[in-house]
């Protein structure tokens, strides 16, 4: 089976060597991605499908504008990823490479805008020290806002050896030789100790960098040993050292047939911190991508759509590879870093009905503890034919909601919602969203108290390769059976006091460590609970306060 | 005299740029139906209402755009300059990095305070390029957070440092569905706010629009673009320059102090709505005539059985026989049929007002008991037409037009506030369990007084 902790050797193809791909900026991501682009520009005078990707604003931070008050020039927020263990790294990868992609697409003329300065640093890498930064201007070399922890040493080392090297630099990389075991009390206790000033110089760093902090997104698996230690170590340090600035947590969670014995102990300690100090979880798990994949692959070989789906449209694909599928893990984390694409997107383009990076929470998070949000992305993949009919643009949103396009394995639709939220790119308009909101309404069901619990966003860019595209983030109850799933693997362990000495042997860990985390992890199972038990009972107003007249 | 508008957050800035848009191509359409002479007048008027001119003859918006982040008012900037017909002013923005999160308490408690100084100074700017002041259009959402919490904030220093000018919110009254999720929570909070700050506030729901786009004007996929237009045209209507009395040439000075002197009476009511009449495609247009009679046999319906447009109007309502006055009065229980007015105004513009019969709108049973009918009806008039409607009828009421919808956003809020749910994203900044139960008794007073015309 899968897994994507220690031990699966998972290596990276190189990819930038032969396929053709979009980017437009020669020179300028030359010096980025080192790569003998030129061969690879010319044959790149087409974009793909015939949909313009251009900004309609034309370009932002230029004499057009007159100013703000008092500010030298007018930009958005930025978020800084933090990428941690194997997990995390490799996904965080493929984001840094998408997003690039992304970015390329959208702006054609090689000027370092608001939308890029989100996630990119622009460097003159001329200038010795910390000074180099650009904040207008072409492009002249894009660093990523990131920092790369790993307790090993392999996969940071195979991304500074392939194509995004210049992506990074040594000073937003944190690793170590010795790797956790398996161990959350190794990566959160003995390495959190060890590394905490470290951590946090870095993000000091990366937030320094930043004219106005939005978020931090950190990406990482439940399963193993750092991602799961140190990634939910790091979320206190975010919370007390950065408290106003938001934590969206991409968590990987273990299948079933996890190779990782420990990994219910590790994820359910982890869940502890992710209850505490996370704003918003997305929770992704390996099957369920596995699935998505499985299910690509039999369309695209059944030959009966193989012949007309655009490659570059799968959202599975990495930056517009003609060839053959790379590795297994690698269609998967490009599905969770267009997960984070899109999610961001709204905040980054332009749009008739913006969504930005706080609404997500503020719309989607009625009470601090349920901050889990199970995302689903339609399509996943597009038809050659560009020309879409309603009919086909309304099954993208009856989609999003069937149980096998979830990042993880969960059934909204049978569940209870507390929350939707539809975020929409590319050519589709407020009727259409609103005509798909009304005919599935009926067949979802939402809470009592938010029976029109909708939030929508239109942003006008559409990903690469596609000419719309959605993604629905839905606060429901369905996230419980992972947990319970989980819970009943913990116990199966516990009971036996399995492998418990790894664990408490570790300074600072004692059994109580564990039975807190267990009740932590029952009183949100109780939570969902209490709500789908208020499934079955009839809606009716509440009297209202009464006014004399 | 002259408006000053504020554009406040993603939807402000978005209809504010339709509205000038609509005002500047109105006033310079060349076919006004009218003598040059005249059409010279309308010009002069609208441009003293709403813009300002620059040295090179450019006009420029009496303007003062405000957001919490800077996508929207890149945009919005550039496509007026792209228009090529006018502008907003060089240094007439306001905007920051970080939106308001849909948080009414963000807009309001964090934004409002902090750039106080900065927005009211660019508004003091706005206004000492006008000769005379009439007062203020704040055009706002009440959905999201920036239009929503930061307009209230600031309406309420417009309140303080221009007692004596006119502010009148236009609100932009979000979908029943589908927008934003805490949209009836900070829907409360912005109306109960305004309701101590503001003169008037003129409601454009979002509901409405839609359908007027589907039904009327034919659009089959309906964007944000078509819907601000709809209402742009609305908003003209009503506030281009209409002539200052029966039988004159001249036109009004005042527009905003006489509505408010009109349709306002009482400061329990304050809530005002529009209807227009046509309302359809370019090209349907063209195929079209019309009579004053039929259009204001039509509007009158619309007017007493609360129809949003022309469409599927319920001709079987009518007012209640005089001298049985508990008919007037109806409890929400019951369906709200006959729509009982405080006062109205309709505006009309094109060929031959001058002889327009509207004693169908000076009907005693329209109105509630304790006004008469010549002071609860007013009517302004021009011949000139507007934007390229031969003729055209606009009707602004202060009625029970708006208890239903009102009723509706109290209702589901309240059913969220007893469950707590998302009170924790407010109180975060600021805005206690407390605000929100005066809130709630204030608007309840509302409805409850309305509903008791």
């Amino acid at each position: 089976m899968l897994t994507r902790q220690r031990g699966s050797a998972v290596r990276r193809p190189s990819r930038y060597g032969n396929d053709e791909t979009q980017v437009h900026w020669c020179g300028l991501l030359m010096e980025n991605l080192c790569l003998n682009l030129e061969k690879r520009v010319t044959t790149a005078a087409t974009y793909g499908s015939g949909v313009t990707y251009g900004r309609p604003g034309g370009i932002p931070g230029t004499a057009r504008a007159p100013g703000v008050q008092g500010r030298p020039h007018r930009s958005m927020t930025q978020s800084v990823v933090v990428q941690v263990g194997q997990c995390g790294n490799q996904i965080g990868c493929c984001f840094w490479d998408l997003a690039l992609r992304e970015h390329a697409a959208v702006n054609q003329k090689g000027i370092y805008d608001e939308a890029i300065s989100s996630f990119f640093r622009n460097v003159d890498t001329r200038v010795v020290g910390d000074g180099g930064s650009i904040s207008k201007g072409k492009i002249c070399s894009l660093k990523a806002r990131a920092v790369l922890i790993d307790m090993e040493e392999g996969v940071v080392n195979e991304i500074l050896q392939g194509p995004l090297r210049d992506v990074f630099d040594s000073k937003q990389l944190i690793t170590d030789i010795s790797g956790s075991g398996n161990n959350w009390a190794v990566g959160h206790k003995v390495f959190g100790n060890l590394y905490q000033e470290q951590i946090l110089e870095k993000l000091r760093k990366s937030a320094e960098h930043c004219d106005c902090l939005q978020c931090f997104f950190i990406i990482h698996s439940m399963g193993g040993g750092t991602g799961s230690g140190l990634g939910t170590f790091l979320l206190k340090v975010l919370e007390d050292e950065f408290p106003e600035v938001y934590r969206f947590v991409t968590s990987v969670y273990p299948s079933d047939e996890d190779d990782v014995i420990t990994s219910p102990y590790n994820s359910i300690l982890a869940m502890k911190e992710l209850n505490e100090h996370a704003d918003c979880v997305l929770p992704i798990d390996n099957q369920s991508l596995f699935d998505i994949i499985s299910k690509i692959d039999l369309m695209v070989n059944s030959g009966r759509l193989g012949t007309t789906i655009k490659p570059k449209s799968l959202i599975t694909s990495s930056a517009g590879a003609s060839k053959k599928q790379q590795k297994p893990f690698d269609a998967m984390n490009n599905i969770v870093a267009n997960l984070l694409l899109n999610l961001t997107s709204s905040a980054r383009f332009e749009g008739s009905l913006n969504m930005d990076l706080n609404e997500i929470s503020m719309n989607l998070v009625p009470f601090p503890q349920l901050h889990y949000l199970v995302s689903s992305l339609t399509p996943l993949y597009t038809l050659a034919d560009v020309n879409i009919p309603p009919r086909r643009l309304d099954q993208m949103f009856s989609d999003a909601f069937s149980k096998d396009h979830q990042l993880i394995r969960a059934d909204p639709k049978h569940s209870l919602y507390l929350a939707c939220a539809l975020m929409v790119r590319g050519n589709v308009q407020i009727s259409d969203l609103r005509r798909n909101i009304e005919r599935l309404k009926p067949s979802l069901q939402f809470v009592s108290w938010n029976q029109e619990g909708w939030k929508t966003s239109l942003c006008s860019v559409p990903p690469v390769g596609h000419s719309h595209s959605l993604l629905a983030l839905a606060n429901n109850t369905c996230v419980k059976p992972t947990f319970m799933e989980l819970r009943e693997r913990f116990m199966r362990l516990y009971k036996k006091k399995a492998h418990l000495h790894h664990y408490l042997q570790i300074e600072g860990m004692e059994e109580s460590s564990f039975t807190e985390a267990l009740s932590s992890l029952s009183a949100l199972i109780q939570e969902y609970n209490r709500l789908d038990a208020t499934k079955s009972m009839p809606v009716e107003d509440l009297p209202r306060l009464s006014v004399a007249m | 005299m002259s408006i000053v508008t504020l554009q406040l957050g993603q939807c402000g800035n978005q209809i504010g740029l339709e509205v000038f848009d609509a005002l500047f191509s109105d006033a310079h359409y060349p076919q006004g139906l009218c003598s040059k002479r005249e059409n010279e007048a309308y010009q002069a008027s609208c441009k003293e209402r709403f813009f300002s001119e620059q040295e090179n003859g450019v006009q420029i918006a009496r303007a003062v755009l405000v957001d919490m982040e800077p996508k929207v008012i890149n945009q919005t900037l550039s496509k007026a300059a792209r228009s090529g017909q006018w502008k907003y002013g060089q240094h007439s923005c306001f905007c920051q990095k970080q939106g308001s999160g849909n948080n009414w308490a963000y807009g309001y408690s964090v934004h409002g305070p902090r750039h106080e100084e900065s927005i009211m100074n660019l508004i003091q700017k706005e206004v000492e390029k006008c000769d005379s002041l009439s007062g203020f259009f704040i055009i706002m959402s009440m959905a999201g957070g920036t239009g929503s919490g930061l307009g209230a904030f600031v309406t309420q220093n417009l309140q303080d440092q221009y007692s004596n000018s006119l502010k009148m919110n236009q609100i932009i009254w979000p979908y029943g569905t589908g927008e934003v999720i805490v949209q009836n929570y900070n829907s409360i909070l912005t109306l109960s706010h305004l309701y101590r700050s503001s003169d008037a506030l003129l409601v454009h729901e979002n509901d409405a629009v839609h359908k007027i786009c589907a039904k009327l004007m034919n659009i089959k996929q309906i964007s944000f673009s078509d819907i601000n237009q709809v209402l742009a045209h609305q908003l003209g209507n009503v506030f281009q320059p209409t002539y200052s009395m029966e039988g004159s040439f001249h036109y009004r000075r005042n527009p905003l102090g006489d509505l408010m002197e009109n349709l306002v009476p009482h400061p329990e009511f304050k809530m005002l709505g529009v209807r227009n009449i046509p309302q359809m495609s370019e090209n349907s247009l063209a195929y079209s005539t019309f009579t004053w009679a039929g259009l204001l046999k039509h509007l009158r319906q619309m007017l007493i059985s609360n129809a949003k447009m022309e469409e599927g109007i319920d001709w079987q309502v009518r007012p209640p026989v005089t001298g049985h006055p508990t008919l007037g009065k109806m409890s929400l229980s019951k369906e709200l049929h006959f729509n009982t007015s405080i006062a109205n105004l309709v505006i009309l513009r094109g060929k031959g007002v001058r002889s327009v019969d509207l004693g169908g709108f000076k009907d005693p049973a329209l109105y509630t008991s304790w006004l008469e009918p010549d002071n609860a009806f007013s009517v302004w008039k021009t011949q000139r037409a507007f934007n390229k409607y031969e003729k055209s009828a606009a009707l602004v009421s202060n009625s029970q037009f708006l208890v239903k919808p009102l009723d509706m956003i109290v209702g589901k809020a309240w059913n969220m506030f007893a469950s707590k749910a998302y009170i924790h994203q407010y109180t975060k900044f600021g805005i206690e369990e407390e605000d929100f139960l005066d809130s709630f008794t204030l608007l309840e007073q509302v409805i409850a007084s309305y509903c008791n015309l």
